[in-house]
């Protein structure tokens, strides 16, 4: 039960405000921006308790958008529905900035309207929201009563995402298997954390009301299948995705949640994922896994302090996946001493560079090969200092992108039944990627 | 880029400053500033060398930074060097750097103090200026030590420059705040009271508020200044408005040394010398002429000045206290004041006029204004104003008008602040009573009170009320037709059903003659708030019931009806439940003399201070202290002949009992102090004695004995003022016993004193040392004693410990048994089958056996005798006897002349047929109705004692008895005796046949022992 939504400007001006329930003063939102936006120090809670209001913030670039509430709600499913919100207002006017918040005012208030009733949640699917409001207002002449109330019957109906009478002439399919993985590891090399959190994002160009299938290397579903003794069609599994080591079969996922199209039954009943998705872009499941995760990159730091005003530094990186594959944006962030007074720089490969506004040298890659390996030495000076204190030395962190999944999730199928419309699963063109991206992906110095 | 306008610019630093004002979010911020410092720390490296102006430039970023809030761990050494820069811009900025940023234990201290010391010695005065305000500013300790002496040196010296010796007396000030025993002044003491007469008025205005601070230190050292201080201020204060140019501000010359030279003069009392003080008066009587003056200007500035004199010359006249007739003139001039329009001079008048109005000279003046006061009190629109004329009216206040005040402040009271309502409450009670003329007007005011700010009147205003109304006989009555009347408002604050409930209890029966008022009518008029208040005000009727019986007998049936309804006689509050009962069983059993005793009239309260002065005291600190001065006087009349008026019932109360709920009928305490008759105490305890533990009370104490027979440690004696705990080990003919005597009460106890006598025989076979123990028991707290016994043979008696104490004045006096008896020297002796049996044999002479059977009266768990067994002290064998069923214990008793071994056995017989034997010196049979055998082989009397012990402790009568003839026969009248005396205190109706049978034996043996 969100009691009111804000949005503010970097500067805490407020934009936007709707408020749902009475409990909600108007002092509410000058209580944000005095305690969460200007304070002293920053606030790094998401969640902040101001006169037993509770304030639930995500920061997109300079805008905060802000929930509050009185009573006690599932902070969890206010997040989900701020990220939504900040999704919705993506797919409405793209980048979420001052300037396009401030050109879409109406818009928003409208959507607000829409997706928050009293405070609750209502279908935030951006496919079914554009049926009814759009930018230009609806006029009189374009859409007939029938169209009306069928948009009326649809929103209100079973399946809320999906309108019927879709019709395209080249049915197509896109997936994207998005992955990030996270790591922290030891200067030794040793694993200290790691897990993938990964997401299935679909684009469905569909006719009709067609059901699919979407199959993957799920170890609980081949293990089953392997004791049925009944092989399940391979089709897409070889589908790009080559980095993975060819032994290993499936993959154990953790936790993962759907899309509301999922039909979570057949899910706990069958392991199988059937649904009937939305039209246009949606992320059809996320889910995370932290049991043999392939590691694209290792970093072996070497970090030498010659006396009290010199600092030697070495940084290998090793890139572990298939030659034949190109990871991309490659870049690696060496922090350096508070007190540095100037950094020379040598790398084999790539560009790097100190950045004294954030105390780091940044070693960008653009590309590099599997299997391969690069280095770089910089020779740190040191101002001497008062202080005693003892540089901390935060962690070597990472950035890249690679194309295969480094969970080793594979997709082995996704069928696509339409029975009133005359055309099968052959006929779909159906497109898959994976990407893998770095969450965290640190190591100790 | 060098040549750049080498000026004052700093370009870098204003775009730097500019770029942070333009970022947009913290981030960004952070993001510029790490890009600075980065750039700051490459130019400091080391490599290059800076010119000082982009030393300067960098230093001054840096400092910016430091104030945005970001740590600074670099540049010291920059700044410093900027010290040495001969430009004033880049000196400046080096100090700054240096105060804000440096801390005390900085290794570059030594660097900074060299260069201090340089500027200092240097003949520029700037420099010399920055250098002393540095050191003003840091005035850490380090700093003092370094330049303690040097600067009293510039301070005096002939050819300083003014503005030196100006921050020179400032920085000296600092550094004697920081560090005073630094800072010593000795040889400097009379040229630094000379600058009194410097020519500049700057170096005077700064070196008086050295001389201020210096002499509230040691007054004596500086004693010569006043007189050059007087002449200063005449010389000021004459002074034409035009004279001091630079320091005439807004027509009044040099306010700020005025008021300086007035506060120094106050350090002091009033000048000794004709000359000087005839000066000094004159100044005085000139600012207050001039006060009287058109304003020579309608700036607001003007006037504020010319106040700023005018008040310190005033504090100056009430300090000396010594001129009436400036003192008058102050009143008067205050009194103009008191209808200002500026509220500032209105309050400072009150405030003013508050410490005038104590004063003797000035009082009677004073009291020409109680019309404003007291229209101020009630119009203006300041609550602090509001209070100071609260406070000038109390300090006002005398017999002459203390009814026209305390009618005004009463009625103030409705409508007045609630942060000012508690003391307002409290001053009223204390004018009310201090100038009491006729206590029937007082109890007016005070019930008044009571009505209006029922819940800012403190229990102590309260409890005034009713000392005073006890003590005075003539408006007892009085007071009981005007609380009953009160009490008739349909709603009564608690506090006014306290104060009923008590004076109508104790002087109910004045008012009873009138039918309106008849006893049956103030009953149900108390009763009908009695569900409405809370739990002490419910006690405190109760105990006005119980003084209803005692004056109305005719109410009785009503009241003990009340008491014992369900709602009090079962009342889940201890307290009511506890009153209730026991005025109820008073009531019924006690006759009417015991009642009129019991419930006597409250005797006076004894005089002492006033709980509400003492109360107002320690809400207000300095402000009413003055006004306290006069109450020694004031107190004489107000209390007449001195045996009358009183004190808190609190303090009566409270040394009586320490309940929280004070009783104040000092029923439940009757004999300590309230003096009541000693026979109510004593008939009291009879009419109680079967409900509740008894008392303490002499006489031996032996319940608690018996039950250490078989344990050493746990709870010997407790009742309600005191407990004893008992730990004690034993080795060998050794033993140590620790006492712990326990306060339970909250008052101390004194001359605690205890001491340990071994009666008789004893003495030749006990050896007893005792620690001493403080003779003061703080209340709750717990002392501890130890005991060191020595067994020297074996022994029947045990030793007694007496306790004397003096609680609340009455002395108290406890007698109780130490558990030590033989058994505790036992040493558990472990053997095995074959080796028992022989020596039981051994032992078969018939004077070695006791044998004695005896009904067990409680049901034979086996856990439970063995536990007792081996609390005995003896060892418990373990598979020794053929029977599973018996018990077979070996053991030697260690004395210190001989050793006893002892064998044990009991065998506890499931049949009906019983037989207890016990073996000693002589055999001894007895047939009775018991299951168990007990054999004792033994050579010793005292053995046999431990067996009676043991019985006793199953409550074994006809043991005992058996033990007593076996005793008698062996020739041992005591341990018979110790034996019957058990019997006695422990015979439940069970046989008392062998006894008898006993008495017929050897009642000729008794008589003659009890004769002997």
């Amino acid at each position: 039960m969100i009691g009111g939504l804000f949005i503010y400007n970097h500067k805490g001006e407020v934009l936007i405000s709707r408020v749902y329930r009475d409990d909600i003063g108007r002092n509410a939102v000058d209580a944000f921006r005095v305690n969460v936006i200007h304070a002293r120090q920053q606030v790094r809670s998401p969640v902040t308790n101001i006169a037993r209001t509770s304030f639930f913030h995500v920061k997109r670039s300079n805008i905060w958008l802000a929930a509050v509430t009185k009573q006690n709600v599932n902070a969890a499913m206010v997040f989900e529905f701020l990220y939504k919100m900040c999704d919705v207002m993506a797919a409405y006017f793209g980048k979420v900035s001052e300037e396009n918040i401030k050109n879409n005012f109406v818009l928003i208030y409208e959507l607000l309207d829409e997706i928050l009733d009293f405070g609750y949640p209502q279908n935030s699917e951006t496919g079914a929201l554009k049926t009814f409001i759009t930018q230009q207002g609806i006029k009189g002449q374009f859409q007939t009563k029938e169209e009306q109330s069928q948009i009326t019957s649809q929103v209100t109906g079973q399946i809320g995402w999906r309108r019927e009478g879709i019709k395209y002439r080249r049915n197509e399919l896109f997936l994207d298997v998005l992955e990030s993985v996270n790591l922290l590891m030891s200067p030794q090399g040793q694993v200290l954390s790691a897990h993938v959190s990964g997401r299935v994002v679909m684009k469905s160009y569909l006719s009709g009301m067609p059901e699919c299938k979407f199959g993957m290397n799920d170890k609980i579903v081949i293990d089953k299948a392997g004791k049925g003794g009944v092989t399940d069609e391979v089709g897409k599994s070889d589908l790009g995705g080559g980095g993975s080591t060819s032994g290993k079969q499936s993959i154990a996922i953790d936790d993962c949640t759907f899309n509301q199209c999922v039909r979570l039954s057949k899910f706990d009943s069958e392991r199988s994922i059937s649904f009937i998705p939305p039209d246009g872009e949606y992320e059809l499941m996320r889910y995370r896994t932290t049991k043999d995760i392939i590691l694209p990159f290792r970093v072996i730091p070497l970090v030498r302090e010659v006396g009290r005003t010199k600092l030697e530094v070495k940084v290998v990186i090793k890139s572990n996946f298939k030659p034949s594959l190109l990871a991309q944006k490659i870049e690696v962030r060496i922090p350096t001493p508070l007190n540095t007074s100037g950094v020379q720089v040598i790398c084999m490969k790539g560009k790097a560079k100190y950045k004294a506004s954030e105390n780091a040298i940044v070693w960008k890659i653009k590309r590099m090969a599997g299997m391969k390996e690069s280095q770089i030495s910089a020779e740190i000076e040191l101002l001497p200092t008062n202080d005693k204190k003892k540089w901390a030395r935060p962690p070597i962190s990472m950035n890249f992108e690679v194309p295969f999944a480094p969970s080793g999730l594979k997709v082995r199928y996704l069928k696509v039944f339409e029975s009133k419309l005359n055309y099968s699963d052959h006929d779909v063109v159906k497109w898959v990627r994976y990407i893998g991206r770095s969450g965290i992906y640190e190591t100790r110095c | 880029m060098p040549a750049v306008s080498k000026g004052d610019g700093m370009r870098g630093l204003a775009v730097f400053i500019s770029d942070i004002r333009n970022c947009k979010s913290k981030e960004a911020e952070i993001k510029r500033i790490n890009k600075e410092l980065a750039n700051i720390r490459s130019k400091f490296k080391g490599d290059k060398a800076l010119d000082g102006y982009s030393k300067k430039k960098y230093v001054c970023k840096l400092l910016f930074i430091f104030l945005l809030g970001h740590d600074i761990d670099f540049g010291h050494m920059e700044a410093v060097n900027l010290l040495s820069s001969n430009k004033y811009t880049e000196k400046q900025i080096g100090y700054l750097f240096i105060s804000v940023l440096v801390n005390s234990n900085s290794e570059l201290i030594r660097l900074i103090n060299n260069a201090i010391k340089n500027d200092l010695s240097s003949r520029n005065p700037t420099f010399m200026c920055l250098a002393l305000h540095c050191i003003a500013n840091v005035g850490s300790r380090e700093m003092a030590e370094a330049f303690a002496g040097e600067i009293p040196r510039i301070l005096v010296a002939g050819d300083t420059m003014d503005s030196v010796k100006q921050s020179a007396a400032l920085c000296l000030l600092r550094l004697y705040k920081a560090s005073p025993d630094l800072v010593l002044m000795g040889e400097w003491t009379s040229r630094v009271v000379h600058l009194l007469n410097d020519q500049h008025m700057g170096v005077v205005t700064a070196a008086i508020s050295l001389i201020t601070c210096l002499s509230s230190k040691n007054p004596d050292e500086f004693k010569t200044c006043v007189s050059l201080a007087v002449s200063r201020l005449s010389r000021i204060v004459s002074s034409a408005s035009t004279d001091l140019q630079d320091y005439t501000y807004y027509f009044v010359p040099a306010p700020w040394l005025s008021c300086k030279l007035l506060r120094l003069l106050q350090c002091y009392p009033p000048p000794e010398d004709g000359a000087v003080k005839g000066r000094l008066v004159e100044c005085l009587e000139t600012i207050l002429n001039k006060a009287q003056e058109p304003p020579k200007s309608k700036k607001v500035q003007h006037s504020n000045a010319k106040n700023a004199i005018l008040f310190e010359a005033i504090s100056l006249i009430i300090h000396y206290d010594s001129e009436p007739n400036l003192l008058v003139r102050a009143c008067n001039q205050l009194g103009q004041f008191l209808q200002h329009r500026e509220t500032n001079l209105r309050y400072l008048a009150l405030e003013s006029m508050c410490t005038l109005a104590s004063s003797e000279f000035s009082h009677e003046a004073v009291k020409t204004h109680i019309e404003t006061v007291i229209n101020a009190l009630k119009t203006e629109r300041d609550v602090s104003v509001r209070q100071r004329a609260a406070d000038l009216l109390y300090a006002m206040c005398d017999r002459s008008n203390a009814k026209q005040i305390v009618a005004e402040m009463l009625s103030y009271l409705e409508t007045a602040d609630y942060s000012i309502r508690e003391e307002m409450v409290l001053k009223v009670a204390i004018l009310a009573e201090k100038y009491a003329v006729d206590y029937s007007w007082y109890v007016d005011t005070i019930l008044n009170l009571i009505r209006i700010a029922g819940d800012y009147v403190s229990e102590e205003v309260w409890y005034r009320v009713i000392q005073i109304v006890i003590n005075r006989d003539d408006v007892q009555g009085y007071a009981a037709k005007t609380v009953f009347e009160a009490l008739q408002a349909p709603a009564c604050h608690e506090n006014m059903v306290k104060v009923g409930g008590y004076i109508l209890g104790e002087f109910g029966n004045l008012i009873a003659g009138d039918p309106r008022s008849s006893p049956l009518v103030q009953f149900n008029l108390l009763h009908s708030k009695f569900h409405l208040c809370s739990v002490p005000t419910r006690a405190l009727l109760l105990s006005a019931y119980i003084k209803f019986i005692n004056l109305f007998p005719e109410t009785k049936a009503t009241i003990q009806e009340v008491l014992r309804s369900d709602s009090q006689i079962r009342n889940s509050d201890v307290e009511l439940q506890q009153r209730a009962v026991e005025y109820l069983k008073l009531s019924s059993i006690a006759s009417t003399d015991v009642l009129a005793t019991v419930l006597e009239e409250m005797p006076p309260f004894p005089e002492r201070e006033s709980s509400i002065l003492a109360k107002l005291k320690k809400k207000k600190g300095p402000g009413a202290v003055s006004v306290e001065l006069e109450d020694g006087k004031e107190r004489g009349e107000l209390n007449g002949g001195g045996d009358r008026g009183g004190d808190a019932a609190i303090a009566a109360s409270n040394a009586s009992t320490p309940s929280p709920s004070a009783d104040l009928l000092g029923l439940r305490s009757a004999a300590p102090v309230s003096g009541a008759a000693p026979s109510a105490g004593s008939l009291l305890v009879d009419v109680f004695s079967e409900a509740g533990p008894a008392a303490a009370s002499a006489g031996v104490n032996d319940d608690g004995f018996l039950r250490f027979v078989c344990k050493n440690n746990g709870v010997l004696f407790e009742n309600q003022l005191l407990q004893i705990g008992i730990k004690s080990e034993y080795r060998q003919n050794l033993g140590r016993m620790y006492l712990f005597y326990g306060n339970k009460t909250s008052v101390q106890f004194v001359s605690f004193s205890t001491t340990v006598s071994c009666p008789g025989e004893l003495q030749s076979q006990l050896n007893v040392q005792t620690k001493t123990v403080e003779p003061l028991v703080e209340g709750g707290a717990q002392v501890q004693q130890v005991i060191n016994i020595e067994c020297l043979t074996d022994f029947v008696d045990a030793p007694l410990l007496n306790i004397k104490f003096r609680y609340g004045g009455a002395l108290q006096n406890i007698s109780l048994k130490l558990p030590v008896t033989i058994n505790k020297f036992f040493q558990p002796t472990e053997m095995a089958a074959a080796d028992f049996f022989q020596r039981w044999k051994q032992l078969s002479q018939p004077q070695q056996e006791a044998q004695k059977i005896f009904k067990a009266s409680h049901g034979m768990d086996t856990e439970v005798l063995k536990a007792k067994l081996l609390g005995l002290g003896t060892a418990l064998l373990e598979n020794v006897d053929p029977n599973p069923e018996n018990y077979v214990c070996a053991g030697v008793i260690q004395t210190k002349a001989q050793q006893v071994g002892c064998l044990l056995r009991l065998e506890p017989n499931a049949q009906a047929q019983v037989r207890t034997r016990a073996r000693a010196h002589t055999q001894m049979y007895m047939h009775t109705h018991t299951q168990m055998y007990m054999h004792i082989h033994t050579q010793s009397p005292s053995v046999l004692l431990c067996a009676a012990l043991i019985a006793s402790l199953t409550a074994v009568c006809v043991f005992l008895c058996a033990a007593a003839n076996q005793a008698w026969r062996a020739g041992n009248t005591q341990l018979a005796l110790f034996s019957l005396a058990l019997f006695l205190s422990h015979s439940p109706p069970l046989s008392f046949t062998p006894f008898f049978h006993f008495l017929i034996h050897f009642s000729p043996h008794i008589d003659s022992t009890l004769s002997h």
